[in-house]
């Protein structure tokens, strides 16, 4: 794996080549993680440390940002600022990070649950303003942190501990709901595709505005246990099966059942004057030369 | 532990004697402290607060933004702390108790902000226009666990100016969650106010540290108990969490961890109740009672007072400017020489538990209660001093 990452970062800096290049991103004080066997999230931080190398983005300037669940533990595994908020919070936090010093490059990673369901309400509306955020949803279809409860993303007839006799809502297709929004940058990948997650990262760091990368990813322990899907080596000969890979895919047309096609790819790469550089204009213009600009806001 | 200070950002200081409500002079007074940065999400009496600083604030150079919800303007102005501001958001009643849990993700992660709460009727949707004091156990307890918070109570458009200063700097002082407990009285009462030129505000700056990135720790006190601050984009790499977490601000969920933790970040309040206690004191000095009062109830508490010196009664007046962390001490004092204390205000009875728990049993404790939607009828406090006075 090591050889392969490397060849891959061949022009890149790299400070030791013989070690990984990925542990640069982390906090190795705070490894072993919590995270299960065969779950997807290491594999997404894998794939976004990549990102990082890929873009060449300045780390001093990059903050990360969390809510709760599994997902929401990134934010203690990396070595960067970061944040791990209260649970469904993270899209707020992380926008007033953002507008209080809109130098940094803010990162939001958390789940489907945590970023869907509890704060649902912030998802949209930071699409609306098109924040200028880069949100990574790891969607396992699953509370899986609280022991495997129904997420708004949990498939139609899967079984969860809190609908033992199957889910009959229907699921919250990701992709539609923030291109509807507003998002300005959609993408959909599995765990499976570690590479094509790796540039989407590294694309939405180019993008300025609310940017949206869902990654489907596993959950052995709870999700497929109860649903009888096998392990984490089974998610992945599914995820190499049945997905489709549909670069501009109308989102309307990829949303997910439990154990059909798996529609992934760049769905939406569009412009869209971002939230402070609105702010900036109409302040300008109703204001004129009584419009001060914010300062940094560093009050040391 | 003393703070430096540092005078006031000309730029944002409106000085000149004014005509105003409680709720413009608040705004003036996070402008004059320095604060550039609101979220906010409308709710009544409270919403002028955050219009006057939308009005204000680009040109001054800051930011308002308007959230969704009160959920989200309290956890945006913590980024917004955490990027290198400092902020607040104003709220009432129902508002405030959709933000308990970001008061408790501010006192974990000691993020130095101001929660302005203009009280008004409840429970629920209450009175929305119309004044109460019932938020005040609120305020202290109604985020989950153990904590402690500083709360403010102005009486007056002029202390809504100099108390949201106030508030500013003991947040940053301490590191910790302040509300400034207004009342939908005092929010929209208009009297004068006058505001200082810059020079004569002094500001406690951001307790941020001077140490390099190897030897910064982001928990850690030195002794001191409030750790120093770093801001995102500054290299230092910290983590942030609500879990319980060690100096180095990784979760540490051990018991070990817990108590040295929730203990510090009690202790950093409690041993500073001296410092922290404002009151105004009136003719305490041989009285048989004690008037015990805060926010709007302390003006209409005077009237009673006086006419009860009238009919020849001895009464002081102690009015709470600082709620929490209690003055529980100063009561303890007074119990031990007065007969009585009398405790009006707007609710059913909430500090007044505060003042009897503090009493210990050394004076008789007298509740004036009222359920909100006006103030009282001075008659009515009137009558408990007299009956207190026996």
């Amino acid at each position: 794996m090591t050889d392969c990452l490397n060849t891959d970062l061949l022009n890149n800096e790299i400070p030791d080549p013989g070690a990984n290049p990925v542990e640069q991103f982390l906090r190795s004080d705070r490894i072993p993680h919590i995270w299960c066997p065969g779950c997807g999230i290491g594999t997404t931080v894998n794939s976004f440390a990549r990102a990082l190398i890929e873009s060449k983005i300045d780390l001093g300037s990059l903050a990360l940002v969390s809510g709760i669940g599994c997902t929401g533990r990134v934010a203690g595994y990396v070595k960067l600022d970061s944040f791990h908020t209260t649970h469904g919070r993270a899209i707020p936090f992380a926008t007033g990070l953002k507008l209080a010093n809109p130098k940094l490059n803010v990162v939001v990673y958390s789940g489907d649950g945590d970023l869907s369901a509890i704060g649902g309400n912030h998802l949209i509306h930071a699409a609306r303003r098109n924040i200028d955020l880069k949100v990574i949803c790891v969607n396992n279809l699953i509370y899986a942190m609280t022991g495997g409860q129904t997420a708004p993303t949990t498939p139609d007839h899967s079984t969860t501990s809190t609908n033992p006799y199957g889910v009959f809502e229907p699921s919250f297709n990701l992709p539609h709901l923030v291109e509807a929004a507003g998002a300005v940058y959609v993408a959909r990948w599995t765990t499976f595709h570690v590479r094509q997650l790796s540039r989407s990262i590294s694309e939405a760091f180019k993008k300025k505005g609310f940017s949206f990368i869902e990654v489907i990813s596993p959950c052995p322990t709870l999700y497929q246990r109860r649903n009888k899907m096998g392990d984490g080596l089974d998610a992945m000969k599914y995820y190499k099966e049945k997905s489709k890979v549909r670069n501009g895919a109308p989102t309307s047309e990829v949303g997910m059942t439990m154990t059909g096609e798996i529609v992934v790819g760049k769905f939406v790469d569009r412009e869209r004057p971002d939230y402070l550089t609105l702010m900036k204009s109409q302040y300008t213009e109703s204001l004129g030369d009584r419009f001060v600009e914010q300062p940094e806001m560093v009050c040391s | 532990m003393k703070a430096d200070l540092q005078k006031a950002d000309p730029r944002g200081v409106l000085t000149g004697v004014h005509f105003m409500d409680g709720d413009h002079a608040c705004c003036e007074g996070a402008l004059a402290a320095g604060s550039r940065f609101a979220a906010g999400y409308p709710i009544t009496p409270s919403t002028e607060v955050v219009e006057r600083f939308a009005q204000r604030v680009p040109t001054v150079g800051g930011t308002f933004i308007q959230m969704e919800d009160e959920l989200a303007a309290s956890i945006t102005l913590q980024g917004a702390v955490w990027g290198g501001a400092k902020a607040f958001t104003v709220t009432s009643g129902p508002g405030f108790s959709l933000m308990m849990e970001h008061i408790g993700y501010a006192a974990m992660t000691e993020t130095p902000c101001v929660f302005v709460d203009v009280q008004r009727g409840g429970p629920s949707t209450g009175l929305p226009t119309l004044p109460a004091q019932a938020d005040m156990m609120q305020a202290k307890w109604g985020s989950h666990g153990d904590y402690e918070i500083i709360a403010l109570c102005p009486n007056s458009p002029q202390e809504c100016f100099d108390l949201t200063i106030k508030a500013f700097n003991l947040a940053e002082e301490y590191r910790v969650p302040v509300m400034f407990m207004m009342d939908e009285v005092v929010g929209h009462m208009t009297e004068k106010v006058v505001i200082p030129p810059a020079d004569q505000i002094e500001v406690v700056p951001r307790k941020h540290t001077h140490k390099s990135v190897e030897d910064y720790l982001p928990y850690g006190t030195n002794g001191d108990l409030v750790p120093e601050m770093a801001h995102a984009g500054e290299g230092y790499n910290f983590h942030v969490t609500g879990l319980t977490h060690d100096e180095r601000g990784y979760p540490n969920m051990t018991l070990p961890t817990q108590d040295k933790l929730v203990r510090r970040l009690q202790n950093k309040i409690l041993q500073a109740v001296d410092r922290i206690a404002m009151f105004e004191e009136e003719q305490i000095e041989g009285a048989d009672v004690v008037v015990v009062s805060y926010g709007i109830t302390s003006r209409v508490a005077q009237r009673a007072i006086e006419a009860a010196r009238k009919k020849g009664l001895r009464v002081g007046k102690l009015r709470l400017i600082t709620a929490w962390p209690f003055p529980e001490k100063k009561i303890r004092e007074l119990a031990a020489q007065v007969k009585a204390f009398v405790v009006p205000e707007l609710n059913l009875g909430q500090m007044v538990r505060e003042v009897e728990r503090s009493a210990a049993g050394q004076a008789k404790t007298f509740a004036v209660s009222h359920a909100g939607g006006g103030v009282h009828n001075p008659e009515d406090i009137l009558k408990v001093i007299v009956e207190a006075s026996r």
